[in-house]
């Protein structure tokens, strides 16, 4: 993708939310997980959340994702609003655009790396060829190994290849480097970004290792279901130079 | 050890009820195998203690002696016989009912009866109306069944025909009698109630219809335990020899007491063969399901072993887990089977027409129920904790390793490479644990041969039917005489306008002696090219009967021990009484029965009896019916005329009302263990995959496209139990049918495939249902909460 397509995307908004809320249980044992969150995320911008644990952050990701429903407020996608979409919509959402990435992994046991890609190019509609998929994170030589004969960082990026084969419009990834050592993680990282230059994927990298902001574009703080802080960041550096 | 309301006994009861439809299916499986053990070990035990107590308590008869007549002085020299205890004289006739609503003759027994005797023997129960009257010779107690059937109450008025003069009653009360549990009219196999009448009568009244003043023509024995049959029969013999005596026979060989005997001993094989089956199903089921539901529970397993519990502690959370369901499910079914047994109970008394029903509800049966259920649980369960509790508790604290999956080998990879993705991962699935896969196909295949079994159980009750009816007797009427007549009868009947076609038949009572072996039955002669009742083997092929010899029955000749070739002896039981020698030339499987075969004119020759006949079947034009019975009733001798086409709709009604309703309780049974297994083991699977299913759904699938993944493994599951189902059914059906056949029923076992089909059904329903169950839950799976967590 040139360097002008990219810029010209950075324009428009990926998502936006008005005071969106979500509330988990009833009366005073209720949890507000979000309050009132409003944002705005430029497409094809790379953005780390931070926040200490049941900060939000993971709620906002899968209410985004069309994987959960907000309590209250609104949240749009490229102007269409998510939180008035019904389950079958969101489904059709999560197809068309959405990539996903998770802490562990959740490969298909039963199929093989290639196999696992293919899942979600199957069901696409405009996917890219899946061993290109691959090639893009590295693992094209492990094409035919089974999850169970991959390493926990081999399996992630089978698994940032599986999100990205469909040639989503967002990439979601919920620590993606958390049950990894800090060495394979980077090399996680390193996919993430090099997906979001080439290809310009919006993409949300949940995280708890706060290094991890130095490679993002926009840091959003997190915490206590509010937005503290968010934090453009002019100088992004390679994974290389993060460590945790 | 079982320290009451723990903190991990609060985490039992919660998760009983977070699983609480898969325990329901659970407790449903083991309780459909327990409570058929104990409706039918409960109904048994009852029936049995239900007839002693109706023949205790209204003294019948251990011993029959039938003569022509005989002077009742004669009966104190009866009961001087050693190891008699009473002795009565009566006196039994036949005769014809004529009913303003029935044209056909129905037959009809009267006995004599003292209404003031304090307990005679074979006393009578009278339900309704009063005792007759001493001093009235209009008065009779009739049989309730046959008053039930026509609707007859007491004050009603009835006409019998007894030895060709036609007398007017009127119903003084309605009776049961332990004689006539089993009311067969003369030459019928199949009761049937409103063609059968029993009536007793005045012995003034008697002695006067049937010529019999002073004297009786039967009499009626009771005897101690130490009494010898053999001799007494012997004894009564020789006595009653100089009076016309016709044989002198015991309760054994009484019709009802015969019929009722043999019906209780299939019920009792049905009720011991069956329920085994069904409870070694549902606790092989138990087993499986127990074993995987443990299974899924491993991390949990860990996770308590890291809080610091023993492996015995968890061990024993464990046991008491499944211990709970299993238990649940032997109370539920110990309970449910009471019921029913009080339910078929009740169904058999009036069945029977026993006025009362002695039912006993065994607590034997409990304690066994309890040990079977929580055996097999525990058995289940040992082996699912045990690999769970090597596990290291670290093991719970790591992110899971996935499992090992292979592409396999040529064929497997082959057939993966047609396939898409989701297909992919059912197939891999089956094909990585077969053993696995094999165990539940073959449990829901075990449950779906208890299906097989009972299709083919009706298939071969509906094979005899048809073969009673429609194969061996193909006539519209049997028409039996009183006494051998004279074949000029068969004229007289041909000339009826309206009978199209008539058979004769002689069949003579004999006693069959062969070894020191004896055997009471009888020799059917029929006539050459019989076409309206013929004698078939069970190929249903005609049997040769020419020439000088008798075909036996496989049964007959097995009991005998016989072979074709020998010679066997033959008392006859009728006329002369004579003592004959026939050759055996032939021996046929028969279906029903244990019959015997001869040459109509050669029975008569060896009888030195010719052109003499017992009975005729007859074909007839059915607009002209009324004026046939009509004819019919005017020739004297006729004993009785049984209708074809009733005797089959009652047989079938019986089968539907009576008996037939414990059928129809196992084929429900073998739907609910099915169902159940099926449930669960999609249950289990669902639980299993619930990670992989909800990341399905994150990344786009739709419910449908995730609910196949599981349902097309269920569905893939089920079908190749479909082959293990026949399989399974046929080899319980073959065992069953073989368990089940007696002297008097050979249980033919056919095989039509509209029975494995029909167990197919079963099975595609219970797993379409199951499906949609778990569909349900794969439309609610929580996304988000199910991806956070590890395996």
């Amino acid at each position: 993708m040139s360097e002008s397509v990219a810029k010209a995307k950075t324009a428009e908004l990926a998502f936006r939310t008005s005071d969106l809320s979500k509330v988990y249980g009833e009366g005073p044992a209720a949890v507000h997980a979000l309050r009132g969150v409003n944002l705005e995320i430029p497409a094809g911008e790379l953005v780390v959340l931070l926040g200490p644990s049941g900060s939000g952050k993971s709620t906002l990701l899968n209410i985004l994702g069309g994987i959960d429903r907000a309590s209250s407020g609104r949240a749009f996608f490229q102007g269409d609003e998510l939180t008035a979409m019904t389950d079958r919509q969101l489904t059709a959402y999560r197809r068309r655009h959405v990539g996903f990435v998770f802490q562990f992994y959740n490969l298909m046991p039963s199929l093989t790396a290639l196999e696992n890609v293919d899942l979600v190019a199957e069901i696409a509609t405009d996917p890219m060829p899946t061993m290109d998929a691959l090639d893009l994170v590295g693992l094209k030589p492990r094409a035919t190994h089974f999850p169970s004969e991959l390493s926990g960082g081999e399996q992630q990026r089978v698994a940032i290849a599986r999100a990205i084969a469909k040639n989503p419009t967002v990439l979601f990834c919920d620590e993606p480097t958390g049950a990894l050592d800090s060495k394979t993680g980077v090399g996680v990282l390193k996919a993430l970004q090099e997906v979001n230059t080439r290809l310009g994927t919006t993409t949300l990298i949940i995280t708890h290792a706060a290094a991890t902001a130095a490679m993002a574009d926009r840091v959003i703080h997190f915490a206590d279901g509010q937005i503290r802080e968010v934090i453009e960041n002019d100088h992004k550096v390679s994974p290389d130079e993060i460590s945790w | 050890m079982f320290a009451f309301a723990s903190i991990l006994d609060r985490k039992l009861l919660r998760d009983l009820w977070r699983i609480k439809g898969q325990a329901a299916a659970i407790v449903f499986v083991i309780a459909a195998g327990i409570s058929l053990f104990v409706m039918s070990h409960g109904m048994m035990i009852s029936l049995d203690e239900t007839m002693r107590a109706y023949y205790e308590r209204y003294r019948f008869a251990d011993m029959y002696a039938p003569a022509k007549r005989a002077p009742d002085y004669i009966i104190e020299e009866l009961s001087a016989l050693a190891g008699v205890n009473d002795v009565e004289g009566r006196i039994s006739g036949g005769g014809l009912v004529t009913l303003p609503d029935e044209s056909a003759p129905i037959s009809a027994r009267v006995l004599s009866f003292d209404p003031e005797a304090v307990s005679p023997i074979n006393g009578v129960h009278l339900s309704e109306g009063r005792m007759i009257s001493p001093t009235r010779n209009d008065e009779i107690l009739l049989l309730k069944s046959f008053a039930d059937a026509h609707e007859l109450k007491p004050g009603d008025s009835l006409s019998v025909t007894m030895n060709g003069v036609r007398h007017k009653f009127t119903i003084a009360g309605l009776a049961l009698s332990p004689e006539f549990i089993y009311a067969l009219p003369p030459g019928e196999f199949v009761v049937d109630n409103g063609r059968f009448a029993a009536l007793w009568l005045n012995e003034d009244a008697m002695e006067a219809a049937y010529d019999l003043d002073g004297a009786f023509n039967e009499a009626v024995l009771t005897f101690s335990p130490y009494a010898n049959e053999d001799f007494l029969i012997t004894e009564l013999d020789r006595i009653l020899a100089p009076y016309g005596a016709t044989g002198a026979y015991s309760r054994a060989d009484q019709i009802s007491n015969k019929f009722l005997v043999e019906e209780l001993a299939q019920l009792k094989t049905m009720g011991r063969v069956m329920p085994p089956i069904f409870v070694a199903v549902s606790i092989f089921l138990l087993n499986i399901v127990v074993t995987r539901l443990v299974q899924t529970e491993r991390e949990q397993i860990g996770l308590i072993k890291a809080f610091g519990y023993s492996n015995r502690d968890v061990a024993v959370h464990y046991l008491k887990f499944v211990l709970a369901i299993a238990l649940g499910g032997a109370l539920v079914g110990w309970g449910g089977g009471v019921w029913l047994g009080r339910m078929i109970g009740e169904i058999y008394r009036l069945y029977f027409h026993f006025p009362f029903l002695v039912f006993i509800a065994d607590f034997s049966t409990l304690g066994i129920a309890l040990a079977i259920s929580a055996l097999s649980a525990a058995a289940g369960a040992f082996f699912a904790v045990r690999s769970a509790v090597v596990l290291t508790p670290a093991v719970a604290m790591r992110p899971p390793a996935p499992p090992k999956f292979a592409s396999g080998n040529g064929v497997l990879k082959a057939v993966s490479r047609l396939l898409d993705q989701p297909s992919r991962m059912i197939l891999r699935r089956l094909s990585r644990e077969p053993a696995r896969a094999l165990l539940t196909a073959f449990g829901i295949g075990a449950a779906m041969g208890l299906s097989v079994m009972m299709r083919f159980n009706v298939n071969a009750t509906d094979y005899m039917l048809d073969v009673s009816f429609n194969v061996i007797d193909r006539s519209d009427v049997f028409v039996s005489f009183v006494e051998p007549l004279s074949d000029k009868t068969i004229l007289e009947l041909e000339s009826i306008d309206g009978v199209t076609l008539v058979e004769p038949v002689r069949s003579t009572p004999v006693m069959f002696k062969h070894d020191r072996i004896e055997y009471l039955g009888s020799i059917t002669g029929l006539p050459e090219d019989a076409a309206l009742n013929r004698a078939v083997d069970s190929d249903l092929q005609d049997v040769d009967i020419t020439g000088n010899g008798v075909v036996l029955s496989e049964q007959l000749a097995e009991i005998l021990n016989i072979a074709p070739g020998d010679t066997l002896t033959v008392e006859v039981r009728e006329g002369r009484r004579p003592t004959l020698d026939i050759p055996v030339t032939g021996i046929v499987e028969a279906l029903i029965g244990t019959p015997a075969y001869m040459d109509m004119d050669a029975l008569n020759r060896q009888l030195k009896e010719p052109n003499r006949v017992s009975g005729a079947y007859l074909k007839i034009d059915p607009r002209m019916r009324q004026a046939v019975y009509n004819e019919i009733k005017a020739i004297p001798k006729v004993a009785g005329v049984s209708l074809r086409r009733e005797a089959y709709e009652n047989f079938q009604k019986m089968i539907d009302e009576g008996p037939g309703v414990f059928r129809y309780i196992m084929t429900v049974f073998s739907i609910v263990i099915a169902a159940g297994v099926v449930y669960n083991s999609a249950r289990i699977a669902y639980i299993e995959r619930e990670r992989d299913l909800a990341s399905l759904r994150v990344l786009g699938f739709t419910k449908i496209e995730t609910g196949y993944v599981l349902l097309g493994e269920l569905g893939t599951l089920a079908i190749i139990a479909l082959p293990i189902g026949s399989a399974l059914g046929y080899l319980i059906w073959s065992y069953m049918a073989t368990a089940m056949s007696t002297d008097l029923y050979q249980i033919p076992v056919i095989y039509k495939e509209d029975g494995l089909g029909y167990a197919a059904i079963i099975v595609l329903l219970a797993t379409a249902f199951a499906g949609a169950f778990i569909q349900r839950d794969v439309s609610k799976i929580d996304m988000a909460s199910a991806l956070k967590t590890r395996d």
